[in-house]
């Protein structure tokens, strides 16, 4: 396997190595401004979907039309005796309406005998041996005369007349469907067409010998300020949305607003956050206390790297969820498997040397458990996860928690590197609070997030004499800081199931489970080949001597966790009878595909609308 | 009947009411307990927000004086003494009656004094009711220079805070108003002060340094060349302004920045066609004359690209083709609209108020668009009713679209096309007579130099214009004491009379009065001997005219005054060129010949040393010996012994062919 893809690698980097050498220095400069350029003008567009022009189209021309330069000079070759020698072309694509705005200019390099030339747009199928602007769907900017034709064989006055030397722009605003022209980067004003059709592409024609003209579609800096002109639409219709009128529905709005956010809260179990919410917008959570601590438990759980553990949480806390929802439990369980490689999962971490204890007497035995009445260092220890647990780290920071994570047992010298206690005494007094809520002062310690009770134990370890604080923002910094103190020792030193021999027992035997899980589910319910890949891709990392820089590492990655994460999540909500995505995102998806919708249905504004400029 | 006796008792008993409270506002600022005046100042300051009646009232109750005592006492506490600044400042922000009021209880200088203070909060105070006294037309910004310490002390409170930066940038921006006052600021270091505040977090700080600038700018090359030197953050001043012209920026930002680069622009210190003005400053001005802007701003953007492009006419070709600028500025006429009478009386207030600045400034505009290029001419008089906006403009009541008007006119009586076409058609030569019969200096001038053109004799509106008695008219003007209407008073007159009838030039001749020829002969203003002279030449054109019969004699006085002067080549090259004109006559000749002083001179001038000299003289001479005319041969022999014909020789052999040409001619005539 290590060599096949070995080869597939070298394959690949002699195809790359070939095309960097045929193509020309220049050029590949070009191409690349090029790029960028189109890429800065027109982020909305999606090129996979809709290409922007580049080049004139050698097919899509008449024959006494001439290319050169990489198709972006156009000459002359006819007879140019009379209007009927004239000839166009077009552009390779036709111009997206997620532009918005779009621009192309074209440099009159000689006017030849006469000087007819036309600039304009022109649609599919519009005969080409005319100049832009004479038939129906075809406009155009005419050299001689300065007239803009607008599909009419008579101009109307518009312009000057432009000859040799001169810049000729085209703007077609598709925001407020006009167009107009530019000479040597002066704007024309509106063309007095009133009507554009979509999907034109940009068009030049010629009409006498010694005419040529060369185009740029943003190879090289306009003369014209373009992105000016954009930044006004810009500014536009960001204030027409910020002024979007609400009318008399100021005090709906605002409800609504604290609905949103106090939803989105509740979904992702930001739990305290979210009770201080509602209790400073005086709203109601819709969703029981201890029901939103125990997804945030098991979506903490998943978040590190626990997966089989939080199978059980979920097992236990929710029977029947994952018996019901066998794939959701696939994923579950091959995600545990990826963990166990990893080195992350309890099944393998309870094999490390110096973490012997609770493991065991976690699963299915709560009444055994003991009070959490644990020591400093293994509560310090426990707090190395903490920030993982506490869904609001931004990925990096997860990413090094994660990482030290693993570093902590394999390496830490600490005495004990199991959390499971704590979590395990906190699903105890979740349970009690079930049937007490807020009555004790004990169970109401407990019974808060995890996060507090560790930050506790940083301050003096003693939680029954404690104050508590109510501000997660303040311990969350205190713990990361505590955390970057052990970051350094901790990638160097990744192993698989945490170098434990046993541990890698363990693994390869949840392996075969999971090899049978998957045969079994195929003879229940047939072929599956997510599933099939899933399971494949798993177990491939098993194929590399160092699985985090391997192909498929990127499983390993924590950030792989999310997905499952607030898939599990979001199962459980639907299985309460709530929600399975916050009102927030689905606002946040409606919008962004509403903005697709629109560039679908060529409107214009799309451009600037785009959803990701108004999130900071 | 009943009804009014019941209401005016009431009414005053309300008034009463009032000033009762207001009386005791004031009461308690005489307190002898200090803590029970800071209390009362600060009830105040609540009673006075957004009320002018109550601050109307305290004005009136002498309440000024008192909080300036308060406001200026060193035993007063600081606190006090702020908020005495503050409610000043309050009531400064009343009508212009309160600033007056304020102002006569001088209270400039008191503020100016609490500046040295080291409070910064109040510092602020102060400095916010003098930006609002300051920033009120009626206060005269001369209060601001008058003691010399003080553009110092404001220069060095502007690193103070972004409050004292954008009062004092305020204040500098509405009192800088003449060219003693930039240069005051300018040598105070203005510029290097206030530059770093262009890219201040503020924006109204950035916009008050930005309007400073362009006040500074203004026809002023000194600030202006040293504009363009200046870094800020690394970035030339230009870039800056360049960048404020973006297009999402607000537009009066935009609008400033353009103003700044016109200013700089045409004080010398940017070309014009450096990129900034031709690609940035031009255009941005363009759209700010286009429909969707404010009234006011097509009124500012208008006059501002008028004068960025005035002397410069590749600008101007740019201008006429961009965003289709001269059917634009049709829309400046068309206020208020007929729509707005009906729908919205708020807005056709709105409009009446801004109708004549937006007409005058279409008039300049279009005025600076056609001042050269034929083609803008005729683009412009082809636009809708423009002939009629200009001829209706020309007797409007408002001074300032008369004068925008007949500009405008000037501007394109500049096209012998026109002239011939338009012009005549609309007759604009009625209403520009109506114009000078009675108005201001300055209207005066561009009226009687349209006029100088409209008299141009290929104009057809010349024999009208001569028969509604404009020769009177003109000759007042050669009387004027400015020296530009008495060049246009005499350019008009020598216009008249190139070619005109005996009749006309009688009547020149005799309306003018000799007395009056002869001190324009001898006027300091070299333009106006040159037309004088050029006046002269054409009254004796065309060899019927030449024989003076009336004025022969004060015509050879005038011209051996001028011979005999300190005169430039130019002036005695005209003068020469009279002479061959009246060499040329029948009779007239004989005034020369019997004027051996006169043929002494002409061969003195035979052999200058400019050729230009020798030629006029030259044509002289050969006029005067010319074969076929009656006593040639006498004229010949005289000439002759005087010894013109060797110095006709000499002249054969000039190295210049045209006075080789013509002393050859001469010769001829004695061969003959």
């Amino acid at each position: 396997m290590q060599c096949n893809i070995c080869s597939v690698l070298s394959k690949m980097a002699e195809l790359g190595a070939g095309s960097l050498l045929t193509g020309d220095p220049a050029f590949n400069y070009q191409e690349h401004e090029l790029n960028e350029r189109l890429k800065r003008l027109y982020p909305a567009v999606n090129e996979e979907e809709t290409p922007l022009p580049r080049s004139w189209s050698p097919k899509d021309k008449y024959s006494y039309i001439g290319l050169s330069q990489n198709n972006l000079r156009v000459h002359y070759k006819g007879h140019g005796k009379n209007h009927k020698d004239a000839a166009s072309v077009r552009a390779t694509h036709p111009i997206p309406a997620a532009c918005g705005i779009y621009y192309f200019e074209v440099k009159i390099v000689s006017k030849g005998r006469d000087g007819y030339m036309g600039i304009g747009l022109s649609a599919q199928g519009v005969n080409m041996n005319r100049l832009p602007g004479w038939d129906k769907h075809s406009y155009g900017y005419h050299g001689d005369d300065g007239h803009s034709f607008c599909s009419s064989g008579t101009g109307q006055p518009y312009g000057p007349t432009f000859t040799t030397g001169d810049v000729i722009g085209c703007c077609v605003n598709l925001i407020n469907n006009t167009c107009f022209y530019t000479k040597n980067g002066h704007t024309l004003s509106f063309c007095p067409c009133l009507s554009f059709q979509p999907n034109l592409y940009p068009t030049v024609g010629l009409q006498t010998p010694g005419e040529i003209v060369d185009a740029n579609f943003g190879q090289q800096p306009f003369v014209f300020d373009i992105e000016d002109y954009m930044s006004e639409w810009r500014a536009k219709i960001h204030s027409m949305i910020a002024r979007f009128p609400i009318g008399e529905r100021l005090g709906d709005w605002q409800a609504v607003l604290q609905n949103m956010v106090s939803s989105y809260l509740v979904h992702h179990g930001y739990c305290a956050t979210a009770m201080t919410f509602a209790r400073a917008t005086e709203t109601m959570i819709q969703e029981d206390q201890t029901s939103i601590k125990n997804r945030q438990r098991i979506q903490k759980l998943v978040l590190a790297g626990r997966v089989g553990e939080a199978i059980d949480a979920t097992q236990q806390l929710y029977p029947g969820l994952l018996e019901h929802d066998p794939n959701l439990l696939f994923m579950l369980k091959c995600r545990q498997f990826v963990e166990m490689v990893n080195g992350t999962d309890s099944e393998v971490r309870c094999f490390s040397a110096r973490s012997p204890k609770s493991q065991d007497s976690y699963p299915g035995s709560p009444n055994l458990s003991p009070r959490h009445g644990a020591t400093n260092a293994h509560l310090h220890n426990t707090g190395a996860d903490s920030p993982t647990c506490s869904n609001g780290v931004t990925p990096t920071n997860k990413n090094k928690s994660h990482n030290k994570y693993t570093g902590v047992s394999s390496a830490s010298s600490s005495p004990s590197s199991s959390p499971s206690s704590v979590n395990y005494s906190e699903s105890n007094s979740t349970d009690s609070t079930k049937s007490q809520p807020h009555s004790a002062t004990s169970n109401q310690e407990t019974s808060d997030s995890e996060m507090e009770i560790e930050a506790e134990h940083y301050s003096n370890g003693v939680t029954e004499s404690s104050t508590r604080i109510m501000n997660g923002t303040y311990k969350h910094q205190e713990i990361l800081q505590a955390d970057d103190n052990s970051v350094d020792d901790s990638c160097s030193s990744r192993q698989l199931c945490g170098g434990n021999q046993a541990a890698t027992e363990r693994m390869i035997q949840f392996g075969r489970e999971l090899q049978a899980l998957s045969e079994q589910l195929c003879r229940q319910y047939g072929k599956n080949a997510t599933h099939k890949k899933m399971l494949q891709d798993a177990f491939s990392l098993l194929a590399y001597s160092d699985p985090w820089n391997c192909p498929v590492g990127q499983q390993l990655d924590p950030m792989q966790r999310e997905a499952i994460c607030s898939a599990l999540n979001s199962a459980i909500l639907e299985s309460q009878n709530l929600p399975k995505q916050p009102p927030l995102m689905l606002a946040l998806g409606q919008a962004t595909e509403c903005v697709q919708l629109m560039a679908k249905v060529r409107s214009g504004s799309c451009s600037f609308a785009r959803v990701d400029n108004f999130l900071h | 009947m009943m009804a009014c006796l019941l209401e005016a008792p009431l009414r005053i008993s309300v008034l009463s009411e009032v000033t009762a409270t207001s009386r005791h506002y004031v009461d308690r600022l005489f307190d002898p307990d200090p803590q029970n005046v800071l209390q009362g100042v600060i009830d105040m300051k609540n009673a006075v927000i957004g009320n002018n009646r109550q601050k109307a009232n305290l004005i009136v109750l002498g309440a000024v004086p008192r909080l300036l005592y308060l406001l200026q006492q060193s035993s007063s506490s600081l606190e006090l003494r702020t908020e005495c600044a503050v409610v000043l400042g309050s009531l400064a922000m009343g009508t212009e009656n309160n600033i007056k009021s304020l102002v006569d209880c001088h209270i400039i200088p008191a503020l100016l004094q609490g500046l040295l203070c080291s409070d910064l909060i109040f510092i602020e105070a102060c400095l916010r009711c003098l930006r609002t006294v300051f920033i009120s037309p009626v206060t005269p910004v001369q209060l601001l220079y008058t003691d010399p310490t003080v553009i110092p002390h404001l220069m060095s409170l502007l690193s103070l805070s972004q409050h004292t930066q954008e009062y004092i940038t305020q204040i500098f921006a509405h009192c800088c108003k003449t060219p003693e006052h930039q240069t005051v600021l300018f040598n105070h270091g203005a510029i290097q002060n206030i530059a770093p505040l262009l890219i201040s977090p503020s924006y109204k700080v950035r916009m008050q340094a930005l309007k400073c600038f362009s006040v500074l700018a203004y026809e002023n090359a000194q600030v202006s060349m040293t504009l363009v030197n200046v870094l800020v953050d690394g970035e030339q001043l230009s870039q800056v302004f360049v960048r404020m012209m973006q297009r999402d920026k607000p537009i009066e930002m935009q609008l400033t920045a353009a103003k700044c680069l016109t200013y700089m622009c045409r004080a010398g210190a940017i070309r014009t066609d450096d990129n900034c003005i031709v690609l940035k400053t031009l255009p941005c001005l363009v759209r700010m004359c286009s429909k969707e802007r404010l009234l006011e701003e097509r009124v500012e953007g208008a006059e501002t690209l008028a004068y960025l492009m005035e002397p410069d006419i590749e600008l101007q070709r740019i201008a006429s083709v961009t965003d289709h600028l001269v059917s634009m500025l049709a829309d400046y006429f068309k206020y208020p609209s007929s729509v707005s009478a009906i729908t919205d009386i708020k807005r056709l207030d709105h409009d009446l108020k801004h109708a004549h600045e937006l007409r005058q400034a279409a008039f300049k505009l279009y005025a600076s668009l056609g001042s050269n290029d034929e083609d803008i001419r005729k683009k412009i008089t082809e636009t809708e009713n423009m002939m009629d906006r200009i001829v209706s403009g020309l007797s409007e009541s408002s001074i300032k679209v008369r004068l925008a008007a007949v500009r405008c006119l000037h501007s394109l009586s500049r096209s012998v096309q026109q002239l011939r076409t338009s012009f005549h058609d609309h007759a604009v030569w009625k209403p520009l007579m109506k114009l000078l019969q009675n108005a201001p200096d300055e209207v005066l001038v561009m009226a009687s130099s349209t006029l100088c053109n409209l008299l141009l004799e290929f104009s057809p509106s010349k024999e009208p214009i001569l028969e509604s008695g404009v020769i009177e008219l003109l000759c007042s003007l050669t009387q004027s004491d400015s020296p530009a209407l008495r060049v246009n008073g005499i350019w008009a007159l020598m216009n008249m009379a190139f070619q005109a009838d005996q009749k006309v030039k009688v009547e020149i001749v005799q309306a003018l009065g000799t007395e009056q020829l002869f001190r324009l002969l001898s006027d300091p203003d070299t333009n106006v001997l040159m037309k004088t002279l050029g006046l002269l030449r054409n009254l004796l054109s065309t060899r019927p005219h030449t024989d003076m019969s009336s004025h022969g004699k004060q015509i050879m006085q005038a011209v051996t005054l001028i011979l005999e002067g300190e005169h430039s080549i130019e002036v005695k090259e005209q003068t020469l060129c009279i002479l061959a004109n009246i060499a040329d006559g029948n009779t007239a000749k004989e005034l020369i010949m019997t004027n051996d002083d006169m043929l002494q001179k002409i061969k003195y001038y035979m052999g200058h040393s400019n050729v230009k000299l020798q030629l006029a003289a030259t044509f002289c001479i050969s006029n005067l010996i010319w074969n076929e005319e009656d006593g040639s041969q006498e004229r010949q022999d005289k000439l002759r012994e005087m010894g013109f014909v060797d110095i006709l020789h000499k002249l054969t052999q000039a190295s210049d062919p045209n006075l080789c040409d013509r002393a050859k001619k001469a010769m001829q005539q004695y061969l003959a």
